[in-house]
């Protein structure tokens, strides 16, 4: 039965609606029930009549609401639907074949399209149809199964991002006839017209198609140093603006959106074009372009090495020469890398931190200590040092007796010069480079020829490292591996006052191979052959990249024409030395659309949706009777209307508080900085640091008591996220289960300790082991104290400071009695003077006090002031403790006061000065 | 009903009972200082009256020798004349006093007794002579006489009636009386009470003590109305139509006690649970002083 768009299942329900005038006066007659009150005025009512007017009767608005209620529950039983689906088409029984075209095209529509083939197999499972879906970009033979078996499939299936496979579709096909529904993705293919007459044959088929233009972007292609984007559309229509996002990592590696740039398609134009122009900083960040809002993989073109220009550093060891361009050492080398490169140009220490791929030093001989090392770190971390020779290496003994670390070989003192007016010989040609060099293969212009270079010693390993070399036989150009990096050297000036090498096309071809200047262009087949590429990173059918896990390499054939398939799927692929990226579309693709024959139906992917109404009405129904309650309390006078609103409101108010969120980060420093606060390394283990805290805070009170120093409560420091540089102590109790702190914690704690910060190591173990690595907290000690900067150590001598900082101690118990503490040792040199009754020893605080006493255990209080943890037995325990608290007092005065007390052994001298 | 081995713990139960409502009592009444309470005359007292000089017929005995050491002639030093008075307390210990209207203020009984024993340890203290009607505590003095009202005082009685009427039973004639209740109950057990009272020379106060419910009435609905005994009930359909009429009889009755006490020379006052104490006290006080200044 159908009321306009709505449907019910169970229509000879609505019948009951008739019994409703009947409840309309059942309901009415009914009073509500009366309250019992205890109540001593009685006595003043009795005989008191109630008004004729009020009416035991039920108020026509509550009987409305509870008809309502009724009515609401009697049309949600009769089962209403909204747009219930037309019963009945006979096209609607028999098989049914689903075709996808599941192609890189059908990302954006996808949901769409799950949703429409959703209800569609619903619909076949309750007319228990027999269904096959068959995805064409990744066709599998398929017999028909039940609907809902298909249903359960539905989440696992995804548009793949090559094209539909056609032909291969054609021999799936189920056997017999039946209905077929297509999801096309609305693009023109091959094959899809004879697949269409295969299916004709069959039975009747219905096209699903959306009416949204289909996008795609064309890779990028580099010119100039300006990004060149082509987006294309299936159809040509009404002047259209899509956004191009330029994605790529940031400095700290995390993708981000870089640049927006909008294509305009003009009115009845199918291709959109536009420059993007990019630092080149940022494009070499660049990963991967997308057009805005189409989540399918055509609409991306991902980056690869292609778009990347190599940073070349420029250094040359002679800059005072001004105004001779064309004398400059790198006034060559600039213009053959200018096209390809980008230059830096800056101090050596101030250029390293960019990173540069490529630092060129034309005849610079020696390097400051410090840009040595730096310079060697970055070549062994993968940078390519490329060295000219000139005058001042000739004159410098760089690299002369031993090799220097970087330069590939020794040279000999001098140089020598050949062909000039004071020489034996006729200038040098190139001999052909050999097949092992990189430079295999380049010809040889006649006219290079080399007056002058320097001369590499002979040496075992000189063979094997020249890559170049002159008609003679000496070497030109010699290379070595420094790490993951090399280092080359052109025994030539890099301008054309040694030889005329840098005047020729050879030199920038030469530079080409080094890989000084970025290779622009796609391998070509020669390279490919032979190759191996791994994936690293796939596109899936909405564009998005994922990691590749295991799929096999692809030969390098396969990428010279890719026919994108589960084979070679697009994406990015790791090359010998290069990352190449394989997208869907080529620079020659063409979006065209599939025009359907007349006789064939499309539809769109929407409808309206089925929606029952059911429970929408039972849940008004249960509304009204809510306010049906309500209202009847509200009547009869049981609704308490301010104490219900109070508890309404009390409920809000709770939902709503605020969580007070400590701000502990800076809160913490603050509290640290504006007072003396002792602190404890966190460990972790929750018990041991609230002991920590707990002895902290007892030292605390003690020292406040007895001394001067009154500091705050006691602060829990994390050395990965606190600064130290706040607390004079730290207290570092030793689990063995603690973690290593990270490098970067290891640096800030050995600021800390050469800054005058002191760490107090507990081992805690006194009672079982000594000192040492006999115990698990001994073994667990060294391993976090090895990358600390700790001097030598020594036990606690007789005379140390900090026996007698403030009270006068022979040994530092805490709750263990052990002997052995240990401090930074003494200087060999420190003497006892005669009629001084200690030495005197090093002039600062020991950075570390290594005990193993448990002293937080006995300086812990609780909140009261009363010890948390027993301390030995009886009265000589409270001793104990007593003399622990005086070692805590004089370690925190040997803290603050440094070696204060052992210079008062000078008092008496300084006195004796003064009076004279 | 005499079970020997229970009595002891009920006995102590009654006993824990007593000092607090004693406690507060004295409390309530320490707030309250005591002003002269003499007969203005010269008589047997404590307090010192005046110096007059001996005359033929008094005893060398009496002379006051430190004043009259200061003249020639002799002195004879005379105290204000004190007499105690007999105060009657009656509480109601009717059902309809055991009656709170919410959690926060206390029965109109408890209350009730509070004042009354606060009143009588006032009383004491100014040397009056306290007693208790309708039970067989004759009016005396002294701390005794406090702990025996307080024990009388807190004696529940389940079996109450709903409504009490004053007692006249013990009262000696010319003493001075206090009635605590609500009056909601019949008022001819009031009016002969008053009206014998004053025949027989009685003066006193009666305060009559409300509960806020039932001075504001805030009921609402179909209600059934019950008297805390559940001897009399009635039923509206719509409590807060009876809200003004029931006002208008609860004023009614206000004014028939107010009339019926200054027909009979009696003071009248109101006072209400959700009320201070103290206040009452100090009303009830200054009553009793107004009586005595008559």
């Amino acid at each position: 039965m159908m009321l306009g768009p709505i449907g019910f299942t169970v229509p000879w329900l609505l019948v009951a609606l008739a019994a409703l005038p009947i409840l309309w006066l059942i309901l009415r007659a009914v009073p509500p029930a009366p309250i019992r009150r205890r109540f001593p005025g009685v006595a003043l009512l009795l005989g008191l009549r109630d008004d004729d007017s009020v009416t035991d009767r039920t108020p026509w608005w509550l009987l409305l609401l509870r008809m309502l209620a009724v009515a609401a529950i009697i049309i949600g039983l009769a089962g209403p639907v909204l747009n219930p689906r037309a019963e009945g088409d006979e096209a609607r029984t028999g098989p049914l074949l689903i075709v996808l075209d599941a192609s890189w095209a059908s990302g954006r529509d996808w949901p769409a399209q799950s949703d429409l083939l959703d209800s569609m197999l619903a619909e076949a499972g309750r007319a228990a149809r027999p269904v096959v879906l068959l995805r064409l970009s990744a066709p599998e033979p398929a017999a028909f199964q039940a609907a809902e078996a298909w249903r359960t499939r539905l989440t696992g299936l995804a548009p793949n991002p090559w094209a539909p496979d056609m032909e291969g579709a054609v021999a799936l096909l189920p056997d017999g006839d039946f209905e077929t529904r297509w999801f096309s993705d609305g693009l023109a293919r091959e094959g899809r017209e004879d697949l269409l007459a295969a299916l004709e044959a069959r039975g009747a088929v219905t096209v699903h198609e959306s009416p949204a233009p289909t996008f795609a972007l064309r890779p990028a292609v580099m010119a100039d140093g300006i990004v060149e984007l082509t987006a294309l559309r299936a159809r040509p229509g009404a002047a259209r603006e899509v956004t191009v996002e330029a994605h790529g990592r940031d400095p700290q590696g995390i993708s981000r959106l870089l640049a927006t740039l909008p294509l305009t398609f003009a009115e009845g134009e199918v291709q959109a074009t536009g420059d993007l122009s990019l630092p080149a900083e940022l494009r070499a960040r660049l990963t991967r372009f997308e057009i805005a809002g189409q989540a399918q993989a055509g609409a991306v073109s991902l980056t690869d090495d292609s778009l990347k220009r190599r940073e070349v550093a420029l250094i040359a060891g002679r800059e005072d020469r001004e105004g001779l361009e064309l004398l400059s050492p790198l006034h060559y080398l600039e213009q053959a890398l200018a096209p390809s490169a980008d230059m830096l140009d800056g101090a050596l220490l101030d250029i390293l931190p960019a990173n540069p791929d490529v630092i060129a030093l034309a005849d610079v001989a020696t390097l400051a200590p410090a840009e040595q090392e730096a310079l060697l770190e970055w070549t062994e971390s993968g940078g390519m040092l490329l060295r000219f020779a000139g005058p001042r290496l000739a004159a410098s003994d760089v690299s002369r007796d031993a090799e220097a670390p970087l330069m590939p070989v020794r040279l000999r003192a001098g140089g020598r010069s050949v062909g000039g007016a004071m020489s034996w010989g006729e200038p040098k040609a190139l001999a052909p480079f050999t097949e092992d060099s990189p430079f295999f293969g380049l010809s040889i212009p006649d006219d290079v020829s080399v007056t002058a270079q320097v001369m590499a010693q002979p040496d075992p390993t000189l063979a094997a490292r020249v890559i170049a070399q002159l008609s003679d036989g000496t070497p030109l150009v010699t290379r070595k591996q420094v790490g993951s990096g090399q280092v080359v050297l052109f025994h030539v000036t890099a301008n054309a006052e040694w030889s005329s090498l840098p005047l020729s096309g050879l030199f920038v071809q030469m530079l080409e191979r080094l890989a000084v200047s970025s290779v622009v262009a796609k391998p070509d087949a020669a390279e490919l052959q032979g190759t191996t590429w791994q994936p690293a990173q796939v596109l899936d059918g909405f564009g998005r990249l994922q990691d590749a896990g295991t799929l096999p390499g692809v030969a390098g054939e396969a990428l010279i024409d890719p026919q994108l398939g589960p084979d070679l799927q697009p994406g990015l692929y790791d090359g010998p030395d290069r990352r190449l990226a394989l997208n869907v579309t080529t620079p020659e693709t063409a979006l065209n659309p599939m025009a359907w024959p007349a006789r064939v139906p499309v539809e769109g992917l929407a409808r309206p949706p089925e929606a029952p109404l059911g429970g929408w009405l039972l849940g008004l129904a249960m509304l009204l009777l809510m306010g049906d309650i309500i209202a009847s309390l509200a009547l009869s006078g049981r609704l308490m209307p301010t104490r219900a609103t109070a508890v309404l409101l009390a409920g809000l108010v709770l939902t709503n508080a605020p969580m007070a969120k400590a701000q502990d980060g800076t809160d913490k420093a603050l509290a640290a900085a504006s007072e003396v606060v002792l602190a404890h390394v966190l460990t972790g283990d929750s018990q041991l640091d609230d002991t920590a805290n707990a002895g902290l805070r007892g030292l605390s009170e003690t020292l406040f008591f007895r001394t001067s120093v009154e500091p705050d409560d006691p602060i829990g420091v994390n050395l990965e996220t606190d600064e130290l540089a706040l607390y004079p102590l730290l207290y570092w109790p030793i689990t063995p289960d603690q973690p290593i702190p990270s490098d970067a914690a290891y640096a800030k704690l050995n600021t800390y300790l050469r800054t005058g910060g002191m760490i107090l190591f507990d081992t805690r173990d006194a009672n079982v082991a000594g000192f040492g690595a006999s115990s698990p907290n001994g073994q667990m000690l060294q391993r976090l104290a090895q990358p600390l900067d700790i001097p030598p150590l020594e036990p606690v001598p007789d005379d140390h400071v900090l026996t007698r900082t403030f009270y006068l101690l022979q040994d530092f118990p805490g709750r263990h009695t052990g002997r052995s503490i240990w401090v930074e040792a003494a200087p060999p040199d420190a003497e006892q003077v005669e009629g001084m009754p200690f030495r005197n020893l090093n002039d600062n605080v020991t950075p570390v006090v290594i005990g193993g006493n448990d002293w937080a255990a006995a300086w812990a209080m609780d909140d009261r002031g009363n010890p948390m943890f027993p301390v030995g037995r009886g009265f000589a325990g409270e001793r104990q403790r007593e003399l622990s608290y005086r070692f805590g007092v004089n370690l925190v005065m040997h803290v603050l006061t440094g070696n204060y007390k052992s210079d008062q052994v000078h008092v008496p001298a300084l006195l004796d000065r003064l009076g004279q | 009903m005499t079970q020997t081995a229970p009595l002891r713990p009920r006995a102590e139960a009654e006993a824990a009972a007593l000092p607090p409502l004693l406690a507060r009592a004295e409390h309530l009444a320490g707030a309250v200082l005591l002003g002269e309470h003499g007969r203005r005359r010269a008589g047997v007292g404590d307090d010192f009256w005046q110096y007059r000089p001996m005359q033929p017929g008094d005893s060398r005995r009496m002379i006051d020798w430190r004043r009259s050491a200061k003249s020639d002639t002799q002195f004879i030093k005379q105290r204000e004349w004190q007499i105690a008075q007999s105060v009657m307390l009656w509480v109601d210990h009717a059902a309809s006093m055991r009656f709170a209207s919410d959690d926060g203020v206390p029965q109109k009984a408890d209350r009730a007794r509070l004042l009354a024993l606060a009143t009588a340890i006032l009383l004491n203290r100014a040397g009056e002579r306290v007693g208790l009607s309708g039970s067989d505590l004759p009016p005396r003095r002294g701390q005794v006489q406090i702990t025996r009202l307080t024990e009388a005082l807190t004696q529940e009685d389940e079996d109450a009636p709903d409504y009490g009427a004053p007692e006249l039973r013990g009262m000696l004639p010319h003493s001075r009386a206090l009635f605590l209740s609500d009056f909601m109950g019949p008022m001819e057990g009031v009016r002969a009470a008053l009206t014998k009272a004053a025949d027989r020379g009685i003066r006193g106060v009666v305060l009559q003590v409300l509960d806020p419910a039932e001075e504001s009435f805030p009921y609402r609905g179909r209600t059934i109305f019950e008297s805390i005994g559940g001897s009399l009930s009635h039923e509206t359909l719509k409590a807060s139509e009876l809200r003004d009429r029931y006002l208008e009889r609860l004023a009614e009755r206000k004014a028939e006690l107010q009339e019926l006490c200054a027909a009979t020379g009696w003071h009248y006052g109101v006072h209400h649970t959700s009320e201070s104490a103290q206040s009452a006290l100090l009303w009830l006080y200054s009553a009793f002083e107004r009586g005595a200044a008559r």
